[in-house]
């Protein structure tokens, strides 16, 4: 009965219980950063499968309560399950009907101790994820890793992002940028990313939350450019060689 | 019968038996000695009359920076030079060696060498070595045909780019050129840009720190702007000093004379033919 | 699909180092604030150090997700005190709490290397050494994280304390001012900037002396 069972792929009472040991279907970067009246962030819409893009209409930030935005990426089933896991939150937070609501402090430190203690129960979450909100005036901007790291800043990247977008970043931010040069600059850091990331691709949403609330942009795609000389015909610069 | 797999004649090739070797060692815990890696950030560009190269000047040892002020760009050719990532050993040796044979054969044709004679004997020599002379390379150069820019990978694949980036920081330095690279740039604004891509691999990559060389390479010309920017003084540095004391006490000023040497000798019996 | 990540690791090391030194009547307690992984930063303003009562101050280096748990706990851990003896927890107590709360994950262990520093019952100051699964020791100074293999020579040379095994037993406290302690500290560790490449970007000291509790910070290399 117990082989039959592992016959048909289900775990029987004496298998070995299975957890995520690698991630199916992801998502890459998510770059974001705090602006003059609250964070903006922005990530593509792709849902690789190892390395065939096998979705391409993956939304991967989303707002959360009324104060906060939630970016991610790895592994996108377990994201939609956090994502659950945060709507049972503010549910009961708005049960109890005191005028309260969570904040993004609060969320990110929530998060925090869920990707933590999934690490410690050797079950990971295979997420990077981003928290962004504004409460009460206070911008916040945060970053939890699969096994619980975090922090705070006044821009975070995940993935690939803290590579190719953060120095970027380091170099060109500042604190009153306005809404124009946010946008731009992170567009700047999702077109490296399209460059130089293989599993990046060119289609992607930025997200806006400040005080009034969250607005997603629909999908839209980067200006790209492709037409230095040296790439039209790459062997004439080393002709004599193979 | 048995003896005549000796009898055939050695194959050519070479033997990776040693590699073998070592992997089994490290396999069963025996962990080869550290070697110095240039942790790296180099780069290169083509700017409107030539090349500019550019490297940062750490040099570490795991953890440990064990050179503050290392030279990574390397002579090759009075108009070619290239910068080396990867363990220190080999990037010194195998640009050394191809460096020989450049003027060597400068020597036998009398003209100058090309940037492509450079690119095939380096890629030739780590491809041999499949990938376990572990140099990754930025070559650049000047020649008869024009300027060229090659990244040379340690299996010994090659490229030819407009703008080239290598080494840990090759990320933080590819995300400035391929947001600002245009071509055409003037001698000014390459240098600029090539600072520009090596600062961001000193300041957000550990493997990479300290200062930045440039190397500017034009028709006929070449200048060498050793520690161009100096970005990181200490930061502090104690108005007292130290004082360190020495503490190994001389136990004896008296010098015992060695004893007379004894002289052997000579007799006995001869030595057998 | 193919195993990418077979090889997932709970732990992780975020770098960084930790100097304390105590001195007759004060304690100095200090650390950087560059937090890495791998070779890239992931920011360059996280303080390590977490004030755990009036006179004890804990500061860590190792697995930030560790140590954040561990602060929390032993926050908690304080919190319950509180509330029971209606007092602060004194730095010893709380050096003997954080052995045993490291102790009590030996088999899983928190992967955090911490130097305790504070003031003791009779306000000389106090410093505690960790491994990463409670064992402990009171010291005159102490360094912990990935610079200490650096600084802890620096300062074995220029505080070199009297042997613990001395009969009777001597005071481990230092012989230095508040302000020579201090500037040691910030020598040690634009040394070990210089050449441990997980310590930079800068440097915050926290010094305990009986007027209360005081920060500074030093900005340290970037690169």
């Amino acid at each position: 009965m117990e082989s039959n069972q592992a016959k048909h792929g289900l775990v029987g009472p004496n298998d070995p219980i299975q957890r995520t040991q690698y991630p199916y279907v992801t998502g890459t970067s998510v770059v974001a950063l705090k602006y003059k009246d609250g964070i903006l962030m922005a990530a593509d819409m792709g849902g690789s499968y190892g390395s065939t893009l096998r979705y391409k209409g993956v939304e991967r930030m989303k707002p959360i309560g009324k104060h906060s935005l939630l970016g991610a990426s790895g592994e996108i089933s377990d994201f939609q399950e956090i994502l659950r896991y945060l709507d049972e939150l503010i549910l009961y937070d708005n049960m109890w009907d005191d005028g309260n609501s969570l904040g993004p402090k609060e969320l990110h430190s929530y998060l925090t101790r869920v990707m933590y203690n999934r690490r410690n129960k050797f079950d990971p979450l295979w997420n990077s994820l981003v928290l962004g909100g504004v409460k009460n005036g206070q911008k916040y901007l945060g970053m939890v890793s699969m096994i619980g790291v975090n922090f705070e800043d006044d821009h975070v990247a995940t993935g690939f992002g803290n590579h190719l977008a953060r120095p970027i970043l380091r170099d060109e931010w500042h604190e009153n940028l306005s809404y124009e040069d946010g946008v731009k600059l992170l567009e700047k850091c999702m077109r490296v990313l399209l460059y130089r990331d293989r599993s990046a691709v060119n289609k992607l949403q930025i997200a806006k939350i400040t005080e009034e609330g969250v607005t997603i942009s629909q999908p839209y795609s980067l200006k790209t450019f492709w037409g230095f000389s040296a790439f039209e015909n790459p062997t004439v610069g080393a002709e004599g060689s193979w | 019968m048995a003896n005549s797999a000796i009898d055939v004649p050695p194959r050519g090739g070479f033997s990776f038996d040693l590699c073998r070797r070592n992997e089994m060692l490290t396999k069963k815990g025996v962990n080869p000695p550290s070697f110095r890696k240039t942790g790296t950030t180099i780069v290169g560009l083509i700017f409107q009359d030539g090349v500019i190269l550019g490297a940062d000047t750490r040099a570490t040892e795991g953890p440990i920076v064990c050179d503050k002020n290392c030279e990574k760009i390397h002579y090759m050719a009075p108009n070619i030079y290239c910068c080396g990532a990867g363990t220190a050993a080999d990037t010194e040796a195998v640009t050394d060696m191809v460096s020989s044979q450049l003027q060597l054969h400068r020597y036998h044709t009398g003209r100058e060498s090309r940037v492509v004679t450079a690119l095939t004997l380096l890629k030739k020599h780590l491809f041999n070595y499949q990938g376990y002379v572990q140099a990754a390379l930025v070559l650049g150069g000047v020649d008869c045909t024009g300027p060229h820019l090659h990244t040379i990978y340690p299996h010994g694949s090659t490229d030819t780019l407009p703008f080239a980036t290598m080494g840990s920081g090759s990320l933080a330095a590819m995300a400035i050129f391929e947001s600002k690279y245009k071509e055409g740039l003037t001698r000014d604004e390459g240098i600029q840009l090539v600072v520009e891509a090596i600062c961001s691999g000193i300041f957000n990559d550990l493997g990479s720190g300290s200062n930045v060389d440039v190397c500017v390479i034009t028709k006929g010309h070449k200048e060498y702007l050793r520690n161009h920017l100096l970005p990181n003084p200490r930061t502090f540095v104690s108005s007292k000093g130290y004082s360190f004391a020495k503490k190994t006490e001389v136990l004896l000023t008296k010098i015992t004379p060695l004893k007379e040497k004894v002289e052997v000798i000579e007799g006995g019996d001869a030595m057998e033919e | 699909m193919t195993k990418q990540h077979a090889n997932w690791s709970p732990y992780d090391n975020n770098g960084g180092s930790c100097v304390a030194i105590a001195g007759a009547d004060y304690c100095v307690i200090a650390a950087d604030t560059r937090m890495s992984t791998g070779y890239s930063i992931l920011t360059r303003d996280y303080s390590k150090i977490c004030k755990l009562a009036d006179k004890c101050v804990m500061a860590s280096s190792g697995f930030q997700a560790d140590v954040k748990a561990l602060q929390k706990l032993l926050a908690a851990r304080h919190l319950i005190y509180q509330h029971q003896h209606n007092k602060q927890m004194s730095c010893p107590a709380m050096a003997q709490l954080l052995s045993n709360t490291l102790y009590y994950k030996r088999f899983f262990p928190y992967y955090s290397f911490n130097v305790v520093g504070g003031l003791d019952n009779e306000g000389k100051g106090c410093v505690y050494t960790y491994d990463a699964v409670g064992s402990y020791e009171r010291v005159g100074y102490s360094s912990q994280g990935s610079g200490s293999t650096l600084i802890m020579p620096f300062l074995d040379n220029q505080l070199k304390s009297p042997s613990p095994l001395l009969l009777p037993a001597q005071d481990a406290v230092t012989p230095l001012s508040e302000a020579e302690a201090v500037d040691l500290v910030k020598t040690c560790f634009a040394s070990a900037t210089e050449r441990d490449i997980y310590t930079g970007d800068k440097l915050e000291i926290v010094v305990l002396n009986k007027d209360g509790i005081c920060r500074e910070y030093m900005e340290l290399r970037k690169d």
